[in-house]
């Protein structure tokens, strides 16, 4: 088990204490979380093994200070929010993975400024829209304890017992609070115009995608990498919208094979 | 006490497994399937009559409120609604006591302060300018708002609304959601420097201390009547003593559902069906919606996750039945005497000077309604005008206010 260690960055004024777990040693890597928040899990971990992770938690759902999420209204407030972070941890040039909301904005990232992000991995991102496969509204799915449905390949399976069967209430209440901090920058629709700016995108992309995603469907992998040059896409047969916490190892080692290419 | 009559313009003949055939009486209920445009004319006219039949039987005001999507109350608009009141009720001691236009449904929000201008204009100064949040289902996800910016943007609204009433000088408005260069309203209400507001909420103590602060009604709008009410109420009069405000019953409004019959036994079968179509069709709503994560601040949404009273209320209406509401205190209903009697009791309990009484519930028909006005403005409302009447209601029009014994009379 590889040790995560909290550190605080503080950017954007002084106003934002951001908390960035990270974890490992080699060369760095950053992650960014989804709508539900972080979970530091075995995908995470493998990682690790390889390269020293860094992993900021979105602002307002780090533990103690819900109100962070104040002091940013806009999206273009976030993205550039990032690159403090970026510069405060001496990251110039970093591959950045990102999950759904954070595969957003991981894409805004190298599509605003491309000399920032060295490699991208996009991650079921959300950030396009298609009226004919429109995206789930995960934040007011109902019913919401069986979310589980709309997350896994298999919800009845093994690991949909793990993560969901005992409901706790304190982790409802973070899971809730991070799609309330999240939402504020996709609320009601996650299409804010990144497809205006995705062409400026220029590291080399790996879209990942789990074939099976039943919140924001696969077709969207092509949708991403057609107006990305030079994007390659994985599909990950078997799983839905956790691809790496449903076949972490195979997960892995599609992304080691791209970091280090 | 003051008595308002309140309506909430439901369908009043959705089928009768409407309840297990639809997701939702909010936001997706299909209108075609459900209901016919000629007919909803219907509905709106015999609202509109049923409330000046209210105000004319006696009732010191006239509520109307603001749903979206919603087929227990499709009112998109209630300025609507109270400009014909309005003008219905000219020469009648009778406030127009809007619950209201929502104030971030509206963008820029100054079309609230110039429609509730010309509200207060046209009834000659007899406006309630009630000043809503707006629910989730209604605001969040009918009008696309963002869910954690609603009460910023609420706040910012207020100052607006405000500052456009008041102020003597053309002004530019630098606000984080709404930038206007020259904002010079027409017309100025009548009421100087601006009507009485009132703010309907439920349980946020945010809100509570909100309108405490400065010094306005407070509207617990509640379905679920006066008993489970009391927790919260209490709340509320802490949160106004701990900023030094005064306990003028007149402070707090609160919504109680009420049913008049010549018996209880005839109450029940004049009522029951519609009470129970009311909370079991009615309010046929998704819990989730309720809460749509950012509607709530952090420390509130903490609150409800660790005590859902509201989720649990709502979750169990389907299993009550009319003896279930009766006996729950969500509706008043019975004889003439037992509905004095439960709502002195209310007054007690929850120290309210500003009632507002819901008589059409639900799929109740407009005959039946008319003949609950007229009861319940005959043989009861007499009976509760005496309470507190030593108190001055300083949130009521100026013109309209009955003579108190302590404080001013107009």
């Amino acid at each position: 088990m590889t040790s995560v260690n909290d550190r605080r960055v503080t950017v954007w004024q002084n106003k934002i204490n951001v908390n960035v777990k990270v974890a490992g040693s080699g060369s760095p890597v950053v992650f960014l979380h989804g709508a539900g928040g972080l979970q530091w899990g075995e995908f995470l971990d493998s990682l690790a093994s390889r390269h020293t992770v860094y992993a900021p938690e979105h602002p307002g759902t780090a533990d103690g200070d819900p109100d962070a999420i104040q002091h940013l209204d806009t999206l273009w407030d976030l993205v550039l929010y990032y690159y403090e972070i970026l510069d405060a941890l001496d990251l110039k040039s970093v591959p950045v993975l990102g999950h759904s909301f954070g595969g957003m904005m991981a894409a805004e990232l190298a599509a605003t400024n491309p000399a920032r992000v060295s490699k991208l991995g996009l991650i079921c991102p959300i950030g396009l829209w298609r009226d004919d496969v429109p995206v789930t509204n995960w934040m007011i799915y109902t019913p919401a304890n069986e979310i589980v449905k709309i997350l896994l390949y298999d919800p009845e399976g093994p690991l949909a017992k793990m993560m969901f069967g005992q409901p706790d209430t304190e982790a409802i209440i973070k899971t809730i609070w991070s799609m309330a901090c999240t939402g504020k920058f996709v609320w009601p629709i996650p299409d804010k115009g990144l497809k205006k700016r995705i062409h400026r995108i220029q590291s080399p992309t790996l879209v990942l995608w789990g074939k099976q995603d039943k919140l924001i469907s696969s077709v969207y992998a092509q949708e991403f990498a057609s107006r990305i040059p030079g994007a390659r896409v994985e599909l990950i047969d078997k799983a839905g919208h956790l691809p790496f916490v449903e076949h972490p190892a195979r997960f892995t080692g599609l992304v080691e094979d791209f970091l280090r290419a | 006490m003051y008595i308002s009559a309140f309506q909430l313009m439901p369908h009043r003949e959705l089928p009768a497994d409407f309840e297990k055939r639809y997701q939702s009486i909010w936001v997706t209920p299909p209108f075609h399937e459900l209901a016919d445009a000629k007919r909803v004319g219907q509905y709106y006219n015999w609202t509109l009559d049923e409330l000046i039949a209210s105000a004319k039987a006696g009732a010191d005001g006239i509520c109307t409120n603001e749903h979206h999507q919603n087929a227990y109350g499709f009112m998109p608009s209630p300025n609507l609604m109270g400009s014909v009141l309005a003008r219905a009720t000219e020469g009648l001691d009778c406030a127009i006591v809007q619950m209201g236009a929502t104030l971030v449904a509206s963008q820029p929000p100054t079309r609230v302060a110039e429609e509730y201008a010309m509200l207060d204009c046209i009834s000659g100064g007899r406006l309630v300018a009630g000043m809503p949040l707006g629910t989730a289902m209604d605001m969040n996800l009918c009008y696309g708002v963002t869910p954690i910016e609603q009460r910023d943007r609420y706040r910012e609204a207020h100052d607006l609304i405000l500052k456009a009433w008041k102020s003597r000088e053309v002004f530019a408005w630098n606000g984080k959601y709404t930038q206007l260069p020259m904002v010079n309203l027409w017309p100025r209400p009548i009421q100087e420097p601006h009507p009485p507001i009132w703010v309907p909420g439920g349980g946020s103590t945010s809100t509570y201390a909100y309108t405490a602060e400065r010094d306005y009604c407070f509207c617990f709008l509640s379905y679920f009547g006066y008993l489970s009410a009391e927790h919260s109420v209490k709340k509320y009069w802490e949160v106004a003593q701990q900023k030094g405000r005064d306990t003028n019953p007149h402070r707090l409004g609160f919504l109680q559902l009420v049913g008049v019959s010549e018996t209880d036994a005839q109450a029940e079968k004049d009522y029951a069906e519609h009470i129970e179509y009311f909370y079991h069709k009615g309010l046929h709503v998704p819990g989730e919606w309720i809460g749509v994560p950012g509607y709530q601040d952090y420390q509130s949404m903490a609150n409800t996750m660790r005590n859902p009273i509201i989720q649990n209320a709502v979750n169990s209406l389907k299993d009550k039945r009319y003896k279930d509401f009766i006996k729950e205190g969500f509706v008043v209903c019975g004889s003439p005497a037992t509905v004095r009697d439960q709502l002195k009791e209310m007054s007690k309990k929850l120290r309210v000077g500003n009632l507002m009484v819901l008589l059409q519930i639900g799929s109740m028909p407009h005959e039946l309604t008319l003949k609950n006005i007229d009861l319940f403005f005959r043989e009861v409302a007499p009976a509760l005008r005496p309470i507190d009447e030593e108190w001055e209601n300083r949130w009521w029009p100026a013109g309209l206010r009955k003579k108190s014994l302590r404080g001013a009379t107009v």
